[in-house]
């Protein structure tokens, strides 16, 4: 049981804060396919989670552990009508490039 | 509190909820000949969830997560009636586009049921789950001309820029849950009070990003001239009115009842954003030709002027912004009907050149443009004078006059971009004939031009109280 006591809520804080930052990195730095947004957005959520279960745990309180449910719930609806959206576009364009959603600008 | 007085407090989002439900059944059975009665039974549900909010009982329910004040009782009967509006100008729409669909009036209630929780949320939880619901249908209604690759491409930007904001939110919330111990703004506060330190503020710059982003401030607007350009016109008269007033009375909210205590941080950050808008909304304006795309820059103007109002973090500053957005989304909504009612050759009529001379041609809605337009501009005796004076009167009594001048000095090139569409409506040479004009829209335009001269003074005279009422649930000084 040493090993686990080692793990500290600092350190769930800091892989949630790393892999929010990939998340946000993931959605400006990727100019070539929308899919990557849509996991990038996942990984996001999933930063969320992580925090929350931690902090639920730590806090010895439920509110959290139900805060992360209602967001897994919320993830996989917005994984849909994203996936939706981009196949309206795919019919429109033929492609998903991110370069390519800019017929409007300014 | 047992479950039937939670609900009867939480009545006009279980009427829209249930209504939805019932809706959804009609229309999948009634297939595309069912549309009319779809919209119909939505209009009935709205109106019926108003009164609901109107009349129904008060109090906290759920432990503090939904809570119905004076505050989301006043806000939630204006998103009704706008969302009723809403129905009432984009299926008639819709229909003669050929592209009706039982779906458009469903998502509308979907989202006013999402704002209807957000105005009435007492905790993280509830924010999060009404933001989504709202951000979700509005995601959609955004693409609803699936055919149309500007349509599906405002749907992607909104989808993209939306998720990314709901993230954003979303860390900043897990954050102040774990740092203050409590999702409920009523313990957060408390949690604020006993010097809950860093990581509770870290988290609220978080929110207040996530929350910029769904009003639309500057610098968190990228999306907004995209999606108002390529979403079909009368769903943009929709998404820049009512959904724009319940995330202003969310964020209100999450700030002043979960953090009174950090009012001081919290201030800065906004009068930041409310700065940033009015710069960009009135400046970036100017080059715009696509009128859909300026009342984009306006919008994002006009978020900044309500911004300063409640950046005062007073009860006349809440009750001038919840003033100012209730008289802001008549007239754009309005000036939307009227950019809906117009078209040439079967096209919709967007750029600045389409309404060259267009007095001439159609006398009543360009006298309404003109009026919406000066009201816009904030000239007196039009709707926009009052609501500006409210918000500007507010700002200087919270101490805030130097973000009042500059809020004055950028209405001077916002001047410019409506006087510009007046003078080539007036002045210039006819661009030639306009399509017959549909009723449903041209009413609802002119009745909006209506309101904002002579209707606005008696409506002012009792909007004031009530608005009074409502930011006195904010409980500020």
């Amino acid at each position: 049981m040493t090993g686990l006591s080692e793990v500290s809520l600092g350190h769930y804080l800091a892989v949630a804060a790393v892999l929010f930052t990939i998340g946000v990195f993931g959605i400006f730095a990727n100019r070539r396919n929308v899919i990557v947004i849509l996991m990038s957005v996942e990984l996001i959520l999933l930063a969320v989670n992580i925090n929350l279960v931690a902090f639920s745990a730590f806090l010895h309180q439920v509110a959290g552990q139900i805060f992360a449910m209602i967001v897994l719930t919320v993830a996989a609806a917005e994984a849909a009508v994203g996936l939706a959206i981009l196949v309206t576009f795919f019919r429109n364009r033929g492609d998903i490039s991110v370069d390519d959603a800019a017929q409007m600008k300014g | 509190m047992d479950l039937t007085s939670a609900l009867q407090i939480a009545l006009p989002e279980v009427i829209l909820a249930l209504g939805t439900l019932v809706l959804i059944v009609v229309g999948a059975f009634g297939g595309e000949k069912s549309t009319g009665l779809v919209g119909l039974g939505a209009g009935a549900v709205l109106v019926e969830a108003a009164a609901a909010a109107c009349w129904g009982p008060m109090g906290q329910a759920f432990h503090g997560g939904f809570v119905a004040d004076a505050a989301a009782q006043f806000s939630k009967v204006a998103i009704y009636l706008m969302s009723a509006v809403a129905i009432a100008l984009g299926a008639p729409w819709l229909r003669r586009k050929r592209s009706a669909k039982f779906e458009y009036p469903l998502l509308v209630l979907l989202a006013a049921t999402g704002m209807g929780v957000m105005v009435s949320a007492g905790d993280l939880i509830s924010l999060y789950i009404g933001i989504e619901l709202q951000s979700l249908a509005l995601y959609v209604l955004a693409a609803f001309q699936r055919d149309d690759s500007r349509s599906s491409e405002a749907g992607l930007k909104y989808f993209v820029l939306g998720a990314l904001s709901s993230g954003l939110l979303l860390y900043g919330a897990s954050l102040i849950y774990g740092f203050a111990g409590s999702v409920r703004f009523a313990d957060i506060a408390a949690a604020v009070h006993a010097g809950a330190g860093q990581g509770v503020i870290f988290g609220l710059v978080f929110l207040i990003c996530g929350m910029a982003f769904k009003v639309s401030a500057a610098p968190f607007h990228m999306w907004t001239p995209d999606v108002y350009e390529g979403a079909p016109t009368p769903i943009v008269a929709f998404i820049t009115a009512a959904p724009k007033l319940a995330a202003m009375v969310l964020f209100a909210r999450a700030l002043a009842l979960g953090f009174p205590g950090a009012t001081g941080q919290w201030q800065q950050v906004i009068v930041v954003i409310a700065l940033i808008s009015m710069a960009v909304g009135a400046l970036a304006g100017l080059v715009q030709r696509n009128l859909k795309r300026l009342l984009a820059y306006s919008s994002i103007l006009n978020i900044g002027y309500a911004l300063m109002a409640m950046a005062a973090g007073t009860e006349g500053g809440m009750q001038a912004m919840l003033v100012f957005m209730v008289l802001y989304m008549i007239d754009v909504t309005g000036f939307f009907a009227c950019l809906t009612a117009l078209q040439r050759d079967g096209r919709p009529m967007e750029r600045l050149e389409d309404f060259a001379g267009l007095v001439r041609v159609r006398p009543g809605l360009a006298l309404a443009i003109t009026a919406l337009s000066l009201s816009l501009l904030g000239l007196p005796p039009f709707s926009g004078f009052w609501s500006k004076y409210y918000v500007f009167k507010a700002a200087i009594a919270g101490g805030l006059w130097p973000v009042a001048v500059f809020g004055l000095v950028a209405s001077v090139p916002a001047a410019f971009y409506y006087l510009r569409i007046l003078k080539t409506m007036w002045f210039d040479e006819p661009a030639g004939a306009t399509d017959r004009t549909p009723g449903d829209a041209s009413a609802i335009g002119m009745g909006a031009a209506l309101f904002s001269f002579p209707l606005v003074l008696p409506a002012l005279a009792a909007l004031d109280p009530l608005a009074t009422l409502a930011a006195r649930a904010f409980g500020l000084a």
